[in-house]
């Protein structure tokens, strides 16, 4: 359970982690959409580049990378073959009712390395960003929202204590999973009925255990004088560096070349 | 009296080949008899309850084996339940462990996974309750409108009621009051006294370990530094105050009078052997 990858932050002194949090997710959106408006292998290049760029400069080990890409790794490979057999254009072998053509080829070469890029830039944003600084973030570019009415601060708020408690369960998990074991608890054989029964002895402890804590947790918070996000300053605020311009000068430059190279070079067949 | 547990080598680290690697147990060679009440002290991440979790095989060593009766624990991973069965665990803050309706159901649930049924099933919880000084009237309720006292006795009757022959407890009594504390102990002392089995309990208490133990392992940075009688043990406070352990409240002061001339025997342990001893040295004296 300890090895889960995805979402985790790692500790690293990088330009990266230097970002202001609002930037690198203003960044992360402006990424996607601009993945998903390459329309022929020049233009794709780039945010491939991009992508390994941002993995070598955020100076977490490509392993940590690949670990996560793992996970994934059936996703991408069935999205990639069932796109093989779609498209137009030339087509270069015919079985039955199926054929595979240039245009299919070249679907799936695109779905995969957008998939990937996609993986690449969401993983750096985490690797890079503790969770506190990353909800900071969010609260701060929604806050735009609070003219309809939503509350955005106890939004950041739920997510932070949600994203806060994810290692504190898992090491319960452990340790309730062990004291059952140590009472003869069965959990790794037998059918899917017994399977399921076997993780009742987990799962009870675990939601009491949790409930008990949300619990004491707000009695605490009440006892700090916590009242919501009204009239609340913060110890760290948050402040665009020179690194950030940088960063919003290269992607504005990036921007305008995918375009350039999607309006003048040949679009692929699909 | 022939060993029940021998470890050979035993190493456990955490985090193996990454940046957080943390040797937590080292190279431990030791052996434990049949029928004996064992202490386990140490500072806080000293491998205490690595140490322990090693002996059923909740976790595997690194490096090493375990040997429960002369066969390898680790060796048959099918065997690894029924190993559990003779070396039962509690955990620290065994309450939160409890899941069943009710507390009948839930001491039930260990004895219920070894196959046991029916009026056999029914003698072996009511024993375990009654060891642990829970009252039979608090069988039916269910395990969480229990007191925080009566969950934990709950819940170390349901690694009693499994009747192993090595019962480990890891800090039974933490989060007690005192005389919560005091009760629990003397409770396990007279399981320990009528069942004839092994007890190894991992304590931060000194007193307690004092009151109980036959033998001590005293556990320093994943090393067993001393194992030996618990009289012999606390004779060397020096070497503890290294370690960052202290010896008995009592042992400290009996050790001063003696360094201050008045004639008392070494090693006292607990406060009604001091009292003893001084009753009789006033006595010899006139003074009483």
């Amino acid at each position: 359970m300890r090895d889960i990858v995805f979402g985790q932050y790692v500790q690293q002194k990088s330009i990266i982690h230097l970002m202001d949090p609002r930037a690198k997710l203003i960044f992360l959106v402006a990424y996607i959409v601009l993945i998903f408006c390459t329309f022929n292998f020049y233009a794709l290049a780039v945010p491939v580049i991009l992508a390994v760029v941002m993995m070598l400069l955020s100076k977490v080990s490509i392993g940590k990378y690949l670990k996560s890409l793992k996970m994934i790794i059936v996703v991408v490979i069935i999205t990639a073959i069932f796109n093989l057999f779609y498209g137009g254009g030339q087509v270069f072998l015919k079985i039955g009712p199926i054929s595979i053509t240039e245009g299919g080829i070249n679907n799936s070469i695109v779905i995969v390395l957008r998939i990937l890029c996609l993986l690449i830039a969401s993983e750096t944003l985490t690797f890079t960003t503790t969770p506190t600084d990353l909800t900071d973030g969010i609260e701060r570019l929604l806050k735009p929202l609070k003219l309809l009415h939503i509350k955005v601060h106890e939004i950041a708020m739920m997510m932070t204590i949600a994203l806060r408690f994810v290692p504190t369960l898992l090491e319960e998990t452990d340790k309730i999973m062990l004291a059952q074991k140590a009472r003869g608890a069965d959990m790794d054989s037998g059918g899917i009925v017994k399977r399921a029964k076997a993780l009742v002895p987990i799962f009870i402890p675990l939601f009491v255990s949790a409930i008990r804590r949300a619990m004491d947790l707000a009695m605490a918070m009440e006892c700090r004088c916590y009242h919501g996000g009204e009239g609340r300053t913060r110890m760290k605020t948050l402040r665009f560096s020179r690194v950030d311009v940088f960063g919003f000068i290269l992607f504005s430059f990036v921007t305008a070349g995918i375009i350039l190279l999607d309006i003048f070079l040949p679009h692929i067949v699909r | 009296m022939s060993a029940i547990i021998r470890t050979e080598n035993l190493t456990y680290t955490y985090g193996l080949k990454t940046p957080l690697e943390k040797t937590a147990v080292s190279d431990l060679n030791i052996e434990i008899n049949e029928g004996e009440f064992l202490g386990v002290i140490g500072h806080t991440g000293s491998g205490k309850s690595t140490f322990v979790q090693m002996l059923n095989g909740l976790i595997t060593p690194t490096k090493g084996k375990v040997y429960l009766r002369g066969t390898d624990i680790n060796q048959n991973k099918k065997e690894l339940q029924r190993v559990r069965f003779q070396v039962g665990m509690v955990f620290q803050y065994p309450e939160y462990q409890l899941f069943e309706e009710t507390v009948y159901k839930d001491i039930g649930f260990g004895p219920g996974n070894m196959g046991i049924t029916g009026d056999d099933l029914d003698r072996r919880i009511r024993s375990a309750a009654a060891f642990t000084g829970l009252k039979s009237k608090l069988l039916q309720k269910s395990p969480f409108d229990l007191s925080g006292g009566e969950k934990r006795r709950a819940a170390i009757a349901g690694v009693i009621a499994m009747d192993p022959d090595v019962l480990i407890l890891d800090e039974p009594a933490a989060g007690l009051d005192p005389q919560g504390r005091d009760n629990l102990l003397s409770q396990i002392l007279e399981y320990h006294k009528k069942r004839k089995n092994t007890i190894i309990l991992v304590s931060h208490s000194m007193e307690d370990i004092a009151r109980v133990a036959d033998r001590i392992l005293v556990m320093n940075r994943g090393k067993a530094e001393i194992l030996d009688k618990t009289r012999n043990v606390f004779a060397q406070g020096h070497r503890l105050k290294k370690m960052g352990l202290e010896i008995p409240q009592i042992t400290k002061v009996t050790q001063k009078l003696i360094e201050n001339g008045i004639p008392l025997p070494q090693g006292i342990l607990t406060v009604e052997e001091a009292y003893v001893a001084i009753a009789q040295l006033l006595k010899k004296e006139g003074r009483l």
